[in-house]
């Protein structure tokens, strides 16, 4: 039996089409179909249903030293308000998850870990949890992600809220009347500027509702969050990074934050940042038509295998095949010429920058008061 | 005006003497979603009763088009690699993706007609 989101009958009453996703029946694209879904995103804003995910919170004094426990990052000199995309990883260095952990006060920090993830992700930090700490599921919260260039506007238009000096990955609390607290944070997984709504599961439909008003807004559905996330580049977790994948061959070093040496896996993971790795995580770019999908081998020119694809497909914006896989680290190199194996073909390819769509996401920086 | 016929798979067949025309039905088309590719296969492939021939590439999946009748690509649609759209057209205006010489005409007998496959159709959904 498949679950469901607060938000199950809004996307029954819009006529969605449904799909299984990591146990939630969801939707996965409305009526116009993802290509329009995607460009709509692109040149205006969707609004996407991401209540599968898991937001959780962990409290008390030491709660910046855990979180550098249970992952590569620094957070104890991280300002309230900030967010950071970080990876949950294991004693071998392995990615357990990828999330994205925010600071709301001293010893209180919220995060949004994956649908897919949730009850490994519970156990393991639970398991780790030191007895004055406390950790908290928030079953009772939905989150809406809304993405695109009138995001900000949205917000204003619809709520009141101002959002205008929310830089980036920061995080604020604010009220929507009628709703109560709610966590608005700047951030996504499009490339688009937007924000994510975290709000009790009993509003949930009202502030649905609310922003479809919008002129600006659609609803968008997972295909379609899929096709703007391999646009940004954005790994997949249990297709681009898993149990197994260090976050340096993932070409996630940028988590690693420079003081934070005693985190769980740390032994490869250092030592594979400073040694470098056998394979790497890269952008391929298809040189000639075709669509390469995720099992896809990756060969050089000799027809040897150098890799694999872990994703892949149409992009709607470049009107090209794009992806991202492992290879051998000395092939990794933008530019490089390769090709994909699609259903014994070898078609030409290279190695390319991710993104491969420039983002239009905010500076980082608070305006200065 | 040459007779269709259907298959199972949702391939529509235009047959015209010993040459069969294959295309994709709209029920299969709203099925992939949007359409971003086909691989066209090459004249003078054998095919046998069941092989695929084509791939339909939407957003996505990647759809294989099989042939119900054993024969030989005599001609493929090479405009579709181009326009897309034209897979949507009926049989007598260039919605084909490859016809095929076949070797049976006996082969299309199991095939439907239009009003059976309509049946086939709503008792899919």
């Amino acid at each position: 039996m498949l679950k469901t989101t607060p938000l199950y009958e809004s996307h029954q009453a819009l006529s969605a089409k449904m799909g299984a996703f990591a146990g939630y029946d969801m939707p996965l694209y409305y009526d116009e179909g993802v290509l329009k879904e995607h460009e709509w995103v692109r040149s205006h804003t969707g609004l996407f249903d991401v209540s599968h995910m898991g937001q959780v919170t962990i409290e008390g004094l030491g709660a910046a030293e855990f979180l550098e426990r249970l992952t590569p990052s620094s957070f104890q000199k991280k300002k309230h308000g900030r967010a950071q995309y970080t990876v949950l990883t294991n004693e071998g260095g392995g990615i357990i998850d990828d999330l994205i952990i925010a600071r709301l006060s001293d010893g209180k920090f919220f995060a949004v870990i994956n649908a897919g993830c949730k009850e490994k992700d519970i156990k393991w930090i639970q398991k780790n949890l030191p007895d004055d700490l406390k950790f908290t599921h928030l079953e009772d919260h939905a989150l809406l992600a809304l993405q695109g260039a009138q995001a900000e506007i949205a917000l204003r238009e619809c709520f009141g809220i101002d959002a205008s000096d929310l830089p980036y990955m920061w995080i604020m609390d604010t009220q929507i009347e009628g709703v109560g607290d709610v966590f608005i944070s700047r951030l996504g997984y499009t490339g688009e500027d937007g924000f994510e709504l975290s709000v009790p599961n009993d509003s949930a439909a009202m502030v649905w509702k609310k922003l479809l008003d919008h002129n600006s807004v659609k609803p968008i559905g997972l295909a379609a969050r899929d096709s703007l996330r391999l646009e940004m580049g954005y790994p997949l977790y249990g297709h681009d990074i898993d149990s197994e994948t260090s976050p340096v061959e993932a070409d996630l070093s940028w988590v690693i934050g420079k003081s934070n040496t005693g985190f769980i896996g740390a032994e490869r993971v250092l030592k594979e940042k400073e040694q470098g790795t056998a394979r790497r995580r890269a952008g391929i770019r298809l040189l000639d038509k075709g669509i390469a999908r995720e099992g896809a081998e990756i060969r050089d020119s000799k027809d040897q295998k150098i890799g694999g694809l872990t994703s892949g497909g149409f992009s709607p914006v470049l009107k090209e095949s794009i992806g991202q896989g492992y290879i051998e680290s000395s092939l990794a190199n933008m530019g490089e010429k390769i090709f994909v194996n699609v259903r014994g073909r070898n078609i030409p390819a290279e190695v390319a920058a991710m993104p491969f769509v420039p983002a239009k996401t905010k500076s980082m920086k608070k305006r200065a008061a | 005006m040459a007779e269709i016929k259907y298959t199972e798979d949702h391939e529509w067949v235009s047959v015209d003497g010993d040459v069969v025309s294959i295309g994709i039905t709209g029920y299969a088309q709203e099925a992939l979603g949007d359409l971003v590719f086909v691989e066209l296969p090459e004249v003078g492939k054998k095919v046998g009763k069941g092989d695929d021939f084509a791939v339909v590439e939407s957003v996505k999946t990647a759809a294989e088009v099989y042939s119900p009748v054993a024969g030989e690509v005599v001609e493929v649609n090479s405009a579709m690699a181009d326009d897309l759209e034209l897979i949507k057209k009926p049989a007598n205006e260039n919605g084909w993706i490859a016809r095929i010489k076949i070797n049976d005409p006996s082969e299309l007998e199991g095939l439907m007609d239009e009003s059976k496959y309509k049946e086939f159709t709503e008792s899919l959904d």
